[in-house]
C-alpha cells in the first residue's frame, strides 16, 4: 500500500494541477475554451422562473370522437348502412345500426387494414376499441390510441411554447418534455413570470365567425361572451377562418383614432375565403373569437379583398403585442394548465450564494482547525487533501458545467465534514497497530490495508443514498445528491492518492521515529 | 476502555420508549407538511418599510378569501413567508400584489413565489416515501451481501430508530416536512449506515480473532476501538452541519437541524442499538466462521 511509481506521482500532480485550473476559471477569465467553463447557478441560485405546465387532453379527445361522428356516418353511408344515435358520454362515442349490419361494422373497425380504425404495426394494437351490445356500438381510444394522441399533442404544445417564449425573448430558457402530458419551462433571471403564465396560459385560437340573429343556422349557433363582459352576441359555428391562415400579426397604432390595433395578413386560401366572405355579408358582423370569447365584432362595410385586415377591440398596446404575439406563434392543440411554480427573485439568490459560501468556508476552517488540533502532521497532510478534494469537486462540476443548487452547496460542505472520516479511520488504525509494532513503514502498511473495507463499506452507503436521491429528486435536490456522490469519488481519489502519498514521503522520512502519529 | 455494554439495558429501554413516543406523536400529532408534499402557496417577502409587522399583512390578507393564511417572519423583522392553500384562482399572487401595494405602498419585494398544485404534491409525496423505502431496501441488500443476517438486522434496526425517532422530533416541535427533510432523511439513512458498518466491520474482525471472549464483552472492545473515529467523524460532520444551520440560510436551516438530529441519533444507535441486538441474538464466532466456510 505504501509504495507510488514516479509515473504515478507525476499522473497524480497533474490531475490536481488539472482540477485546481479548472475550478478556478469559475474567478478567473481563460481565453482557452476548455478551461472557460462555468458551473451553472440552479434557479434558486441566480433567480428565475421555474414552470410545471400540463397539457389537458380531455377537450382534444372529445372533439376527435365528434369529429368521428361525421365520418363514420359517410363511411357507412357509403356501403348503404344506416348509423344513428351519436351520442358523446365520457370520451366514449356511442351509434346504433340494425342487427343485419353488425358483423360489417364491427369488422371495417377491426380489420387491420381498416380505414377508419389505423393499426399500429409496432404496439400490435388499434387507435380505437370497439364493443357492441345489442345493436349499440361503443367506441373510445385504446391505450395506445391515447398514448399517441397525448404523445403528439405535447409536441404540439412544446414547439408553441418554445415560440411563445422565444418571442418574448428571455435569457437561455429550458423547455423540455416531462411524461406524456407535461411539459417543463425553466426561465433563468425572471422574477416576474406574470406575463408568461398569462401568455401561456391561453390556447390562443383564433376563429372568424359570422354573429347570427337567430339559432337556425345549419351549422349550428352558440352564445358568446365579448372578452370585456359587456354583451352577448349569437355567433354561427361555421368557421370563416382560423388561426391557421394567418401568416403575420403585428400590433400597430390607428392614427385615424389613435387606438392600437392588430394588423394581419392571410396566406392565399385565408385571403380568397375571406375576400369571399367579406363580399357576400355586406352589413353583417363578423365576430372575431379568441378561445371561445369575441374580441370584437364589426360590421363588414367593404369587401377585403387585399388578404390582409385589422383587429380593433380596446387594446392597450401592452395587450395588443401580446395578441399579435399569440396569434404569430400558433394555437396550442390543448389548454395547458400550471400545476407548479417556483419562482425566486435575483436578489434572494445572490443572499443564498452568500450564505452558502459563508457557511463553507466557516464549516471548511472550522473542520481544518479541528483535524490539524487531533493529528498535528498528519492533521496537515489530511487537510492538503481536504483542500484538493474541494477544488476537484469543484472541478468537476465545473468540467461538466453542473448546476450548482443551494442543496448542491450543503452537499459540498457535507462532503467536507464526511471526507474526513476515511483519513481517521486509517490513522486511528495505524495507531492501533502501532501499539504492537515498531516497525513504521509496516505498521502504516497494514494500517491503510486493514481499513480499507471499512472504508469502502462506509462510502457505498452513502453513494446509494445518494443515487436514489439524484434519480428520485426533483431540480435543487439533484443538486445535492450530485454534488454529495460526486464528493465520495474525489474523497477516495485524495485520501487514497494524495494524502496517502503525502503520507508515504513524510513516513519513509522518519522511518524510526517514535509516537509518529 | 469505557464500559458502554453497563448501559446496555437501559438504553434499549430508552431507545425502545423513543421509538414508541415517536410512533404515538407521528400519528396522534402528524408531521407538519409543508406545501410541496400538501400543496398550496408560498411567497417569501421582504418590506422596506420596518413598520409593517406580521399582523398588519396578516390583517389585510385575511379580507382576500385565501382560506387559511399563515403569515409569519422568516429569518428577519422585514421578511415575512406567507402560506396558503391551493386556491383556484390562478391569477392570486398578482391579487396580493394588488392588494399589498394598495394598502401599504409599494414597499414589497416579492422574494420568491412557489405554487405547487394538488396532483404535483401528491406525487412528490409518493415519491418521497418511495424515495426513502427503496434507500432502506438497498441499505438492508447491501449489508445482507456483505454480513450475516444478525448483522443486517441490527443495523436496519438502528436506521429505522434514526428515521422514526428525527421524524418524530420533528413533530414533537411542529418543523415543517418538505422535499429538503426527506434528502436529509436519506443522507441520514448513508451515515447511520456508514457508522454501523465500522463498528460491525470491528466486531466481525474480533470474533474472529477471539474465541474465548463473550458478544458481550466483544461489542465494548470493538466500539472502544473504533470510538476516537467514531468521535472525530461525528464532530467533523456536525461542525459542517452547525456551520450551515447558522450561516447557510433560512431555507437549509430545517434541512440541517434534520441532519444534525439524524447524526447524533445515528451515533448512539450503532453503539446503543446495532450492537445490542448482536448481544441479544446471542452471536459468537460460529456465526462469522460459518458465513467463511460457504
Amino acid at each position: 500500500m505504501l509504495y507510488f511509481s514516479k509515473l504515478r506521482i507525476i499522473f497524480i500532480t497533474l490531475i490536481s494541477l488539472f482540477f485546481i485550473i479548472i475550478a478556478s476559471s469559475n474567478l478567473f477569465k481563460f481565453s482557452n475554451e476548455i478551461l472557460n467553463k462555468k458551473i451553472n447557478l440552479g434557479l434558486d441560485l441566480q433567480g428565475g422562473s421555474y414552470l410545471l405546465l400540463e397539457i389537458d387532453n380531455d377537450p382534444v379527445i372529445e372533439q376527435k370522437l365528434q369529429n368521428l361522428t361525421v365520418t363514420i356516418r359517410n363511411y357507412f353511408k357509403e356501403k348503404n348502412i344506416k348509423t344513428t344515435s351519436f351520442k358523446l358520454i365520457d370520451q366514449t362515442l356511442l351509434f346504433s345500426s340494425d342487427e343485419n349490419s353488425k358483423q360489417t361494422i364491427l369488422d371495417d373497425f377491426e380489420s387491420k387494414e381498416s380505414r377508419l380504425n389505423p393499426y399500429y404495426q409496432r404496439f400490435k394494437s388499434h387507435q380505437l376499441n370497439i364493443t357492441e351490445e345489442n345493436n349499440f356500438f361503443k367506441v373510445s381510444y385504446s391505450k395506445q390510441g391515447i398514448i399517441n394522441l397525448k404523445t403528439s399533442s405535447q409536441d404540439q404544445a412544446l414547439e408553441i411554447v418554445r415560440r411563445r417564449i422565444d418571442e418574448i425573448g428571455t435569457n437561455e430558457p429550458n423547455i423540455l418534455k416531462r411524461g406524456n402530458d407535461r411539459i417543463l419551462v425553466e426561465l433563468p433571471g425572471l422574477d416576474d413570470p406574470m406575463r408568461i403564465k398569462s401568455l401561456l396560459g391561453k390556447t390562443a385560437n383564433l376563429t372568424f365567425r359570422f354573429v347570427t340573429n337567430n339559432n337556425e343556422d345549419s351549422f349550428g349557433a352558440e352564445k358568446l361572451a365579448f372578452e370585456d363582459g359587456s354583451e352577448e352576441a349569437i355567433v354561427s359555428k361555421r368557421i370563416i377562418l382560423s388561426g391557421d391562415n394567418l401568416l403575420d400579426a403585428q400590433p400597430r397604432m390607428n392614427s385615424e383614432n389613435n387606438e392600437t390595433v392588430v394588423n394581419f395578413s392571410l396566406d392565399r386560401v385565408g385571403a380568397k375565403r375571406f375576400g369571399k366572405a367579406t363580399s357576400t355579408g355586406i352589413g353583417k358582423r363578423l365576430a372575431i373569437v379568441l378561445d371561445e370569447k369575441i374580441i370584437s365584432a364589426p360590421v363588414i362595410r367593404d369587401t377585403i379583398a387585399t388578404g390582409s385586415g385589422q383587429i380593433s377591440g380596446g387594446f392597450t398596446f401592452q395587450s395588443a403585442t401580446d395578441l399579435a404575439l399569440l396569434l404569430r406563434s400558433g394555437a396550442l392543440p390543448a389548454p395547458l394548465n400550471i400545476i407548479e411554480e417556483r419562482t425566486v427573485g435575483p436578489d434572494l439568490g445572490q443572499d443564498s450564494i452568500n450564505a452558502g459560501m459563508i457557511a463553507l468556508l466557516i464549516g471548511f476552517i472550522l473542520v481544518i482547525l479541528y483535524i490539524f488540533f487531533k493529528y498535528k502532521i498528519f492533521g496537515i497532510i489530511t487537510n492538503i487533501a481536504l483542500v484538493l478534494n474541494l477544488f476537484i469537486l469543484i472541478g468537476i462540476l465545473t468540467l461538466f458545467e453542473a448546476t450548482l443548487t443551494l442543496p448542491g452547496i450543503a452537499g459540498i460542505i457535507l462532503t467536507v465534514g464526511m471526507a474526513v472520516d476515511a483519513n481517521v479511520l486509517i490513522f486511528e488504525r495505524i495507531k492501533e497497530e502501532l501499539k504492537n509494532e515498531k516497525n513504521n513503514l509496516i505498521a502504516f502498511d497494514s494500517g491503510y490495508t486493514k481499513s480499507r473495507t471499512a472504508i469502502l463499506d462506509a462510502n457505498i452507503t452513502t453513494l446509494l443514498a445518494a443515487i436514489i436521491l439524484f434519480f428520485m429528486g426533483s431540480g435543487p435536490i439533484k443538486g445535492f445528491s450530485l454534488t454529495l456522490g460526486i464528493g465520495i469519488f474525489t474523497t477516495l481519489f485524495t485520501v487514497y492518492f494524495i494524502a496517502r502519498l503525502l503520507t508515504v514521503l513524510y513516513v519513509s522520512k522518519n522511518k524510526e521515529k517514535e509516537g509518529l502519529i | 476502555m469505557i464500559a458502554f455494554n453497563k448501559y446496555y439495558n437501559k438504553f434499549n429501554i430508552l431507545s425502545v420508549s423513543l421509538i414508541i413516543i415517536s410512533l404515538l406523536l407521528l400519528t396522534l400529532k402528524g408531521l407538519n407538511f409543508g406545501i410541496d408534499f400538501k400543496g398550496g402557496t408560498l411567497i417569501e417577502l421582504r418590506s422596506t418599510d420596518t413598520k409593517i409587522n406580521v399582523s398588519s399583512l396578516r390583517d389585510n390578507l385575511s379580507q382576500m378569501n385565501l382560506g387559511d393564511v399563515s403569515v409569519k417572519n422568516f429569518g428577519n423583522e422585514t421578511d415575512f413567508l406567507i402560506k396558503f392553500e391551493n386556491n383556484e384562482n390562478k391569477n392570486v399572487i398578482e391579487e396580493i400584489k394588488m392588494n399589498l401595494d394598495k394598502s401599504f405602498g409599494s414597499n414589497f419585494n416579492f422574494r420568491r413565489v412557489e405554487n405547487v398544485g394538488p396532483k404535483v404534491s401528491a406525487e412528490l409525496l409518493k415519491s418521497g416515501v418511495i424515495a426513502i423505502s427503496v434507500a432502506l431496501f438497498l441499505m438492508l441488500i447491501y449489508i445482507w451481501i456483505r454480513f450475516e443476517w444478525q448483522f443486517s438486522l441490527g443495523a436496519i434496526i438502528a436506521l429505522f430508530h434514526d428515521v422514526i425517532v428525527t421524524l418524530g422530533v420533528f413533530s414533537l416541535l411542529g418543523l415543517e416536512i418538505n422535499l429538503s427533510i426527506i434528502a436529509a432523511v436519506l443522507t441520514i439513512v448513508g451515515y447511520s449506515m456508514n457508522d454501523t458498518v465500522v463498528i460491525f466491520d470491528r466486531v466481525r474482525e474480533n470474533l474472529r480473532k477471539y474465541s474465548d471472549i463473550k458478544i458481550f464483552e466483544l461489542t465494548n472492545i470493538s466500539i472502544n476501538e473504533t470510538l476516537s473515529r467514531t468521535l472525530i467523524t461525528s464532530i467533523t460532520t456536525l461542525l459542517a452541519l452547525l456551520s450551515i444551520f447558522f450561516f447557510g440560510g433560512e431555507v437549509l436551516k430545517g434541512f440541517s437541524l434534520a441532519m444534525i438530529f439524524g447524526v447524533i441519533f445515528g451515533t448512539y444507535s450503532s453503539i446503543y442499538i446495532a450492537n445490542t441486538v448482536l448481544v441479544r441474538l446471542n452471536v459468537s464466532q460460529k456465526t462469522v466462521l460459518r458465513e467463511d466456510k460457504n
